[in-house]
């Protein structure tokens, strides 16, 4: 019983001490934004082609799963767009599309700084005195925080050419009424809902996975189930994150 | 000068250092010898900060590691270098970018000066060959040799090295060992050195210090190796056949 409430108070305040230690002034501005670009190209750049796959595809799949479940008489046309628009927006260019970033950024943050833990690279730059949490995971935070935007961006897009393509070359309905519901009753502020969702999410991502990666202890074994533990921990705090800030934005 | 005072360290209820006292002095290699789990790392760590001790006084020319405030810590690490069991470069990082890394984080000279620094720390090592490699394509050997070019780069009082020659061949860790004794005398460095590799200890054990168990055993030189009385020393030192017959040899000569 003692341990099952007192590890994960344990753990949340070895999580805060890191995040304290992390979010210092940088030794050297010139290193931070050296490291700062880097991540925004490994963490965010590097994640374009996966989230305009998947937004593609789920765009379409959303348009034609609707059409041939809500279909009938008495229904405006323009609610398929406007239901697959509302889908993408509020759901899936944020939460679901974090949750797919989970995977691929989270286990990446994890098994690189727990690489460099077993083989001391940290240690090493314990030793000439830098703040190696500070150098090391601020770069990711902050990069994966001002990425996310512009993915959400990408993802809204390319869900939509998505159900595009579902009129132009599967002839699912009329581009004509897609249009209509696309534009249906929009409201700027889910857009924004979005990127603070995603903000939000995004920093869960990059500290969460930062911190499992950066208290390694062992050898690469225990690399594996870090990488493998921090895609799991902030996936379950991305969709509790998700209810919560879905009931304060509403 | 590196003095430790009653140097106590324990993990939940093990303990590891049980009251080591040591002088090590600058200009000279000093060893800490001992078997795999006797401590070496440990003390190494503590005496740098990697680990805190429970008990006892580390003395960086007088000056308390210890007591020391965060800020005066840090000043003190500009003056380390230490180089790692297993290298530890930064494996994004060119083997220049690597060299260059303290003087990045902490010298306020041009980029240029500091281009021509790293270069002449590689060059210190015979590596400027392999400036634009990364550590991956270069060898065990040479990624130490990197290393020890990345420990000098900021000209550090203080030189900690754990087991520079662990995976190493005897006779690449000769030239590992010459590098680091020639640095060391020629910058009066105090130099901090684990290890189990014999050839060291005969090489360059100018001060020996022989832990077991977490307790020092035994401390002396390397011309004093042979006349040693102390039963878990000889035991420790004389381990193989071949090293008893040396020592047969040089006692009835
Ligand atoms: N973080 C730790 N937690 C618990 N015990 C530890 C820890 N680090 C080291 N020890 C213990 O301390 C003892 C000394 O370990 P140390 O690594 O210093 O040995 P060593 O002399 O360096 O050996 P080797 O020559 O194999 O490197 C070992 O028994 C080890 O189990
Ligand atoms: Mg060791």
């Amino acid at each position: 019983m003692n341990t099952l409430i007192l590890k994960p108070i344990a753990t949340l305040g070895k999580y805060l001490i890191l995040m304290w230690r992390t979010f210092a002034r940088p030794d050297r501005m010139r290193m931070f934004f050296k490291q700062y670009l880097n991540e925004m190209v490994q963490l965010g750049v590097n994640s374009i082609g996966i989230v305009l796959l998947i937004s593609f595809f789920i765009g379409a799949v959303i348009t034609i799963q609707i059409k041939l479940n809500i279909e009938s008489p008495w229904m405006p046309r323009f609610v398929v767009g406007y239901t697959t628009r509302e889908i993408m927006l509020l759901e899936f260019s944020s939460s679901i599309m974090c949750l797919i970033l989970a995977g691929k950024v989270g286990s990446n943050i994890a098994s690189e700084l727990g690489t460099m833990r077993v083989t001391q690279q940290i240690d090493a730059l314990e030793i000439m005195g830098v703040n190696s949490a500070n150098y090391l995971i601020l770069p990711k935070i902050t990069a994966l925080m001002s990425m996310i935007p512009f993915l959400i961006v990408f993802s809204i897009v390319a869900g939509i050419i998505g159900a595009f393509c579902t009129c132009w070359f599967g002839g699912v309905l009329n581009a004509e009424d897609l249009e209509y519901g696309l534009q249906y009753c929009f409201q700027e502020w889910f857009v924004w809902c979005s990127f603070i969702k995603g903000i939000v999410f995004a920093f869960i991502i990059s500290s969460v996975s930062a911190f499992f990666g950066y208290t390694v202890e062992g050898g690469s074994i225990s690399v594996g189930k870090a990488s493998t533990d921090s895609v799991v921990m902030s996936s379950v705090l991305i969709l509790f994150s998700d209810l919560v800030l879905t009931r304060l934005l509403a | 000068m590196i003095e430790l005072k009653s140097l106590y360290k324990s993990f939940e209820d093990k303990d590891v250092l049980i009251d080591i006292n040591a002088q090590f002095e600058n200009g000279k290699t000093n060893l800490i010898i001992g078997q795999s789990g006797s401590g070496k790392t440990v003390l190494m760590k503590s005496i740098v900060g990697l680990l805190t001790p429970e008990k006892g006084k580390i003395l960086y020319d007088g000056r308390n590691f210890l007591s020391m405030s965060k800020n005066e810590k840090k000043t003190l690490r500009r003056e380390m270098g230490m180089i790692f069991q297993s290298a530890a470069l930064f494996d994004s990082q060119t083997v220049l970018e690597n060299v260059m890394f303290p003087l990045d984080m902490f010298s306020n000279d041009t980029y240029r000066e500091r281009v021509r620094r790293a270069q002449f720390c590689l060059d210190r090592v015979n590596l400027i060959d392999a400036q634009d490699k990364y550590p991956g394509e270069i060898s065990g050997g040479m990624q130490k040799r990197v290393a020890i070019a990345r420990a000098i780069a900021l000209n550090p009082q203080y030189l900690f090295c754990d087991e520079p020659n662990s995976g190493l061949d005897p006779k690449t860790s000769l030239v590992i060992d010459a590098l680091i004794h020639d640095i060391t005398t020629e910058y009066n460095m105090t130099t901090i050195i684990n290890t189990h590799d014999m050839n060291s200890v005969m090489g360059i054990g100018d001060s020996i210090i022989f832990i077991y168990q977490g307790q020092k055993e035994w401390e002396g030189d390397k011309t004093q190796v042979f006349t040693a009385t102390n039963q878990r020393f000889n035991d420790f030192i004389f381990a193989s056949d071949l090293l008893k017959k040396v020592r047969e040899e040089e006692t009835h000569k």
